[in-house]
């Protein structure tokens, strides 16, 4: 392949068709992810950020549905492919992790045998003893104690914890080339959180995957993402290699995001919280999306959507003010940081 | 095991009240029955050697006893009107109600849970509508309805299948689909909503981003978990099931149980009135059992919790 | 916090004066939460209305089929058992909209005082089966320990009983002592409560776990207080639906007993009862099972629909049949 991209996204266009109206979910999203890296996908919930992942995997549904745009892999069209050329890819080439680790394995087969499904489904165990060998392995790698003995367990009989484990076993066990993580950390406690980024970074480093994490927490990204795009509003307002937007952010809304972060020792008295709310995607603003609650919008902004400008070498920003003086007072906001 | 040993210990009160409940109801009744079994002409010396012989002259409550001890040992009294042992008179005609309600839980099984799924799947579309517009009207359909409606395509018009029961198993197609009807109705509607709120669930987008098949996501994900309250009404079915071949059986004239229920409403003829209500209701208890055990097999969060 | 404090001000023994004044201001609270309670299930009923259309329709349908049962004397054009020996068996007519059964009686008039046999059957063991539902799941979901355990003991037995069997037993029993009409009414009552006393107490034993129910009880309210007052109202939306659906539950259970001939006896008119006796006609003479038929499933289909309306509309997580 010519490109240094596994996937690239463009112009995505998702809507959901609410009895109340077009909910415009995903605006025009381009994102590309190199190969071998952890891109973040940040926003509050309901930003747009889970929808562009099912978009992806195609497991948008009713009334949700792609309007436009196309999900480069590998050179091929993820949104032109048939279900059965999809289906192929799934599983095999792209994997997913969800949110909700009880939730999101079967209740009432074993865990074993749903990792075990992902070889069979691709055709990939020549034997029921070599496949659960295979699964079993796969559990050691990611760290389940007593493997054999989990193979045959149910999801309820596991701590969430080894729940996310098991389902990070299903989405790696075919070596996939990229892995969407979508909120994989949320449900979990902090020190449990930690292995699991830290266990989803080493493979990643191990196999030369590319992964898309989705979340809303910063310190996540922090953690282990390489480059970050931001999104509001359906809108990517600005990406940038990890250093350099925690330390020169440039939209107001990541600036928001990076003053609203409790620190240790700071005075929770005075937790920064960006003013307003999350406008109704149903009625977005004309202009820029944030513009509503942002301090330094002016008659423009509510007027004319922003472009997404380079700032900088690898660094981009939906935000007229995005050159120029801006970019010292984020050096202030990052201050501390690092 | 444990659980089922637990649930079969839990089952004895409800079978020593259902007892004690045909025995009580059967005992108000008024008139003698050393009446009913004499007929018009009988002697006071008559009357009275057969109520020593009946037991009536004990007290109720030894009476109960006498009664419980009698159908431990496979004794539910004699029949007024037919003279023979109310035990023989079920054992003959059990067969026949079994295997009409075996048919018709196989009718209404694979009808109402393929109509069930094709409306899940097609949720919202026409198939639903269809499907789920004829299940109600299942539902709302008394048997003895649809079992003329049956006699009247089936066998008058179209001269298919018979008109009544002569004991092959051809003559009991009619009568089991109109006893299998109503419940079909509502295991497709059952089924159709659990499936719909099992494909809701998060582990099938986990199986999706496997790459299976809609095929293998909706029967080897979906269907399982959906099949759970399913399982649990097939089994309150069952009673509804006794209650209908009452009434298939006297229309199709097939010799099974509820054929004799109604007889022996009919004739007034108590010991045999108790003795089906008795094995009916001792089968629905079995049923539940069976649903209990199924669905422990089924789901494993259950089967760990016993 | 702030029903507690009421609930303190209601029960503090204090003097005579202030016990009338507690009485006076628990009756105005007792009021307004009901009124409260109330005006959500009509909103939801409204809105039912508005986006269930085939709900609405059926309400319409239950609505006339009782207006024509409630008059069925002055619509009727004949009487209930009038027999007219030259007008046997005839088929449609401008006389007989219907035609005439095979004692040349007039089938629409039957149709009509059948369906007040059918309603009526319907409307009040459904209402009693309620009653009896509700005291016996309350006390059980309440009281809890051995009076539960018994209750429920009880309750599966009735459970456990083809309901058209014991339906039998029970006219065999009460046969002697009372109308066949009063006699399937009184059947049905004793026998259908047990599900409703087991949704009852599923609904207790939830609530009883409630905040607010806990702060009632310790601040010492009274059980009945708390029952009648914070357990049953919220029963409410689950036991319209339960109602709605044990008429027609009813409707099919009598028509099946009066088609066996155990049920309503003639002369009497019954829709069950007509099919019995039309069915000797059913190969020659089709439409005279027709009418009493259709009559029957329009009713139940009414009920049912309207029943899964309100079922969506408040009370979606009630257990579907």
């Amino acid at each position: 392949m010519s490109s240094d991209y596994l996937l690239e996204i463009e112009d995505l266009h998702t809507s959901i068709y609410t009895d109340d109206g077009v909910l415009r979910a995903v605006n025009g999203v381009n994102l590309r992810i190199p190969k071998g890296t952890i891109v973040g996908l940040v926003g509050e919930s309901g930003c747009g950020k889970s929808m562009t992942a099912r978009s992806i995997m195609r497991l948008l549904r009713h009334p949700a549905r792609i309007d436009s745009g196309r999900i480069l892999f590998g050179g091929k069209d993820l949104t032109t492919l048939t279900d059965k050329e999809m289906r192929e890819i799934s599983g095999r080439d792209i994997s997913m992790i969800f949110q909700e680790p009880m939730t999101s394995l079967n209740p009432v087969l074993k865990v074993g045998f749903q990792v075990e499904e992902t070889l069979r489904v691709h055709g990939l165990a020549a034997s029921k003893e070599e496949a659960k060998r295979k699964v079993i392995e796969m559990f050691e790698r990611v760290g389940i104690p007593e493997a054999e003995k989990r193979y045959s367990a149910y999801p309820h009989e596991l701590s969430g914890g080894l729940r996310q484990r098991v389902m990070i076993a299903m989405a790696m066990i075919l070596k996939p080339k990229l892995l969407i993580a979508d909120e994989p950390t949320t449900a979990l406690d902090v020190t449990i959180e930690a292995q699991i980024l830290r266990l989803m970074r080493d493979l990643c480093k191990e196999s030369g995957m590319s992964v898309l994490i989705i979340t809303h927490n910063l310190g996540v990204v922090a953690e282990i993402c390489e480059y970050v795009y931001v999104m509001y509003a359906g809108y990517i307002v600005e990406h940038a290699p990890i250093f350099d937007l925690f330390d020169y952010p440039r939209h107001p809304y990541t600036k928001g995001l990076m003053a609203s972060i409790p620190r240790i020792g700071g005075n929770p008295e005075y937790l920064y919280t960006i003013p307003g709310v999350v406008p109704n995607l149903l009625h977005l603003p004309e202009g820029c999306p944030f513009s509503l609650r942002c301090s330094a919008a002016e008659e423009e902004c509510r007027k004319t959507l922003p472009e997404l400008v380079r700032t900088d070498e690898d660094h981009f920003s939906r935000c007229v003010k995005a050159c120029g003086e801006q970019s010292l007072e984020g050096r202030a906001y990052g201050a501390g940081r690092e | 095991m444990k659980s089922v040993m637990k649930r079969l210990i839990g089952m004895i009160p409800v079978f020593i009240g259902v007892m004690l409940l045909i025995f009580v109801l059967l005992r108000v009744v008024p008139g003698d029955p050393v009446q009913v079994l004499l007929g018009e002409h009988y002697s006071q010396d008559t009357i009275d050697r057969l109520t020593k012989a009946m037991n009536l002259d004990k007290p109720v409550f030894e009476q109960f006893l006498l009664y419980l001890s009698g159908v431990f040992h496979g004794d539910l009294g004699m029949s007024y009107v037919m003279k023979k042992p109310v035990t023989s008179l079920i054992m003959e005609a059990l067969p026949q109600t079994v295997i009409l309600a075996l048919m018709a839980s196989t009718f209404a099984w694979f009808v109402g849970i393929g109509s069930g799924i094709i409306a899940a799947i097609k949720q919202n579309k026409a198939p639903d509508h269809i499907f789920m517009g004829f299940s109600l009207a299942g539902i709302s359909v008394p048997v003895f309805m649809s079992a003329l409606f049956l006699q009247y395509v089936f066998s008058f018009k179209l001269k298919l299948l018979p008109l009544s029961s002569d004991g092959s198993l051809k003559s009991l197609i009619l009568p089991a689909i109109a006893l299998g009807w109503n419940s079909a109705g509502s295991v497709a509607r059952l089924t159709r909503s659990n499936l719909v709120d099992a494909l809701q669930a998060d582990y099938i987008d986990t199986a999706k981003a496997k790459g299976l098949t809609n095929r293998a996501v909706i029967f080897g994900h979906a269907l399982r978990n959906s099949m759970l309250p399913v399982i649990t009404l097939m089994a309150i079915q069952l009673s509804s099931m006794m209650s209908g071949a009452v009434v298939t059986e006297s229309i199709f004239a097939i010799p099974g149980v509820g054929r004799l229920a109604t007889n022996a409403i009919q004739t007034r003829d108590m010991p045999l009135l108790q003795g089906t209500v008795l094995l009916t209701t001792v089968m629905v208890i079995f049923g539940s059992l069976l649903a209990d055990i199924l669905y422990s097999v089924i789901d494993p969060r259950i089967r760990r919790e016993a | 916090m702030e029903k507690t404090k009421k609930s303190t001000d209601h029960h503090n023994p204090g003097s005579s004066g202030a016990a009338a004044a507690a009485a006076a201001d628990r009756k105005s609270a007792d009021l307004s939460c009901e009124i409260k309670s109330y005006v959500g299930i009509r909103k939801k009923i409204r809105r039912m209305c508005r986006e269930n259309p085939l709900a609405a329709v059926s309400a319409a349908v239950i609505v006339v089929m009782i207006l024509m049962a409630v008059f069925a004397p002055l619509i009727a054009p004949y009487q209930e058992a009038e027999q007219d020996l030259m007008a046997r068996l005839q088929g449609p007519s401008a006389a007989h909209i219907f035609g005439t059964d095979e004692l040349g009686r007039d089938v629409f008039t039957r149709i009509l005082y059948g369906a007040r046999v059918s309603l009526m059957v319907g409307i009040i063991p459904s209402a009693i089966t309620l009653v009896i539902g509700i005291f016996f799941g309350l006390l059980a979901g309440f009281h809890g320990g051995w009076v539960d355990y018994v209750i429920m003991r009880f309750v599966d037995v009735m459970l456990s009983f083809p309901t058209l069997l014991l339906c039998m037993v029970m006219m065999y029993v009460l046969g002697r002592y009372a109308d066949s009409v009063l006699c399937i009414i009184l059947s049905l009552s004793l026998i259908n409560w047990a599900g409703t006393a087991r949704v009852v107490r599923a609904q207790t034993l939830s609530l009883k776990e409630t905040e607010y129910v806990e702060a009632a009880r310790s601040i010492g309210v009274k059980r009945i207080r708390i029952m009648l007052r914070h357990i049953l109202p919220n029963c409410i939306p689950s036991l319209i639906v339960l109602y709605t659906l044990s008429v027609p539950s009813s409707i099919l259970s009598e028509s099946t007993l009066s088609f066996l001939g155990i049920g309503v006896q003639p002369p009497a008119a019954s829709w069950g009862l007509m099919v019995n006796q039309s069915k000797q006609f059913l190969f020659t003479m089709p439409w005279l099972a027709l009418a009493p038929s259709l009559s029957i499933m329009l009713v139940v289909l009414a009920f049912n629909f309207l029943g899964d309306g309100l079922r969506d509309a408040l009370d979606p997580y009630l257990e579907s049949r």
